[in-house]
């Protein structure tokens, strides 16, 4: 890797980042006008044209808010844990490929923040960093509810990551590569019907869209938080821009979560046609072969961030259908069912794969 | 025990079938509902009132904020006889009466006048008594305006500045019929139980 295209890759880091930041930002002007929506109720409308500029009233209050520190708090872990939460969420979004690849000449642009082969094993370990940052900050805040919060947070998490990577399993098995570059690839190879994995893993996506919202605490799973048994949870004590921390941190946790599933179950930037419409291109309209690359590339950013917003649009949707679960409830469905399904499903893979009715991937690029 | 009204419902606890144990039927019928009102929600109008732009239409016999009229010449009709005062089950109205003087016929209407007149807004109760009792057809309660909320409690006493309509017959309120005193009369004693 040259140092400009070195250069380029930083810059694709900071425009990802940017990106994170700002969905999150716009998630909770979303979440309020969806919830609305679904109530038949009208949302905020008052900042700005149809109330766009409530993130930004929100910030400046949340920063302008007291910084409240309980006593007999331990100080530095309880800066430390908002830290941490909203770190490890942004982190994990470095992997996500949003996008083919831009050619200037000699100079080639990958779309994605860093190309790693262990890309899918790099976002699980971070996203399972992330729950440090609610046990961190719920037991730093000396308050018998945050403490509840935080532990409710870890079982929760390490129960749901388990079903979450069996599901994975299957996935891997197909496609025999970690890199979520090569999953997005795989899922469309040129001049064949070539189906997202969606088609080849019902059950499996079944399993890992439950547990990512167990993973993201989002309703139905939002225990640790859960403001009608445990005031408000893990940041029960949290005031200020800290409580925004990690408010945004579950934003970003939702948009990564949304990437991640559409990157492996839908295609990621693949969209029908692609193949066809580059070759159309440099063919009959007089593109040459670097701007038809060009143009399809976008088209395939369009194409992931419109499956990464509904996916967002859905965790917000069931949010405000479903009432929370019991916590035995959520324990027994991570245990008893999805657990042994994920392990069901890792057989039937195999079976399929074996018998041949799953093709064996070609690595075709 | 024997049911007497025989409306009582007995209930079994059926096993679940295997649909309902999966949970995700349910969540399907949920989320139709759900997106069914975001659909209506965000294609049809909305049944929320925007408050300070849009306004509820209130009804033509609403009692609000009261009004001191004036005659077709401009002249304040009240005489303070004080019988709006007397008929207030809340005792929110008091005036000071005062005689007219020379050269202030364009003014008052009678020889009789209300140097003062307030309405306790926090004590007035919006019953319309006064505007029944009032001879002289000068106090009104508008159907379309509202004692506005305030900050401080005497900021609630309306006196003559603020309850005495415009000269501007444009700007009068349109509440109360511009009735002569004698068309009152008259009407009254139709009004009057044989």
């Amino acid at each position: 890797m040259s140092l400009e295209s070195l250069g380029w890759q930083g810059l694709v880091v900071l425009v990802v980042f940017g990106i994170s930041l700002l969905i999150a930002t716009y998630c909770t002007y979303a979440e309020r006008v969806i919830a609305a929506f679904l109530q038949d109720r009208v949302g905020p409308d008052r900042a700005g044209p149809w109330g766009l500029a409530q993130p930004l009233a929100d910030a400046v209050k949340l920063f302008t808010k007291e910084e409240f520190f309980p006593s007999g708090a331990n100080k530095a872990l309880f800066i430390f844990g908002p830290c941490l939460a909203m770190i490890t969420a942004l982190m994990s979004s470095a992997v996500i490929p949003f996008g083919s690849f831009l050619k200037f000449g000699e100079t080639v642009v990958h779309l994605q923040g860093i190309e790693i082969n262990v890309g899918m094993l790099y976002v699980f370990g971070i996203v399972s960093l992330g729950v440090y940052g609610i046990m961190i900050g719920g037991w730093a805040s000396n308050n018998k509810f945050s403490l509840l919060g935080a532990i409710r947070a870890a079982s929760q998490s390490i129960s749901y990551e388990l079903a979450m990577g069996l599901s994975l399993i299957a996935v891997l098995m197909m496609s025999g590569s970690l890199s979520l570059r090569d999953i997005t690839l795989q899922q469309s190879v040129p001049g064949e019907w070539h189906f997202w994995n969606i088609v080849k893993q019902p059950l499996g996506f079944l399993i890992f869209i439950v547990c990512a919202f167990a993973e993201t605490n989002r309703t139905p799973f939002d225990l640790p938080e859960c403001e009608t048994e445990l005031v408000g949870g893990y940041h029960t004590e949290y005031s200020s821009m800290k409580m925004g921390l990690y408010l945004f941190a579950e934003y970003v946790n939702v948009f990564v979560a949304s990437a991640v599933m559409s990157v492996i179950y839908f295609g990621g930037f693949n969209f029908p046609f692609q193949y066809e419409l580059r070759e159309w291109l440099s063919a009959s309209r007089g593109f040459s072969a670097d701007a038809a690359q060009n143009v399809v590339a976008i088209l395939g950013v369009v194409a992931v961030f419109a499956k990464i917003f509904s996916f967002i649009f859905f965790f917000m949707w069931v949010r405000w259908t479903l009432p929370r679960f019991r916590y035995d409830q959520l324990m027994r469905l991570g245990w008893t069912i999805l657990i042994p399904l994920a392990i069901f499903n890792i057989l039937l893979t195999g079976g399929l794969i074996t018998a041949g009715v799953i093709p064996e991937i070609k690595q075709w690029w | 025990m024997q049911s007497l009204s025989n409306r009582a419902k007995k209930l079994e606890k059926k096993p679940m079938t295997l649909a309902e144990r999966a949970y995700l039927p349910a969540i399907f019928q949920g989320l139709t509902i759900t997106m069914r009102h975001f659909y209506r929600a965000a294609t049809k109008k909305q049944v929320t009132i925007r408050y300070p732009e849009e306004t509820r239409p209130f009804s033509p016999v609403f009692r609000g904020l009261h009004v001191l009229k004036r005659d077709e010449q401009g002249r304040e009709r009240c005489t303070a006889c004080g019988l709006c005062a007397v008929a207030c089950p809340a005792e929110a109205i008091t005036m000071v009466a005062g005689e007219r003087k020379k050269g202030e016929q364009n003014l008052y209407r009678e020889e009789k006048y209300a140097v003062s007149y307030e309405i306790n807004m926090l004590r007035c109760i919006f019953c319309g008594l006064c505007e029944e009792a009032c001879p002289k057809a000068a106090v009104y309660l508008q159907a379309d305006k509202m004692a506005p909320p305030r900050y401080e409690r005497d900021e609630f006493i309306y006196g003559k500045d603020r309850l005495v309509e415009p000269v501007s017959p444009d700007n009068r309120s349109k509440r109360g019929i511009q009735l002569t005193p004698e068309q009152a009369d008259k009407l009254r004693s139709q009004m009057q139980p044989a």
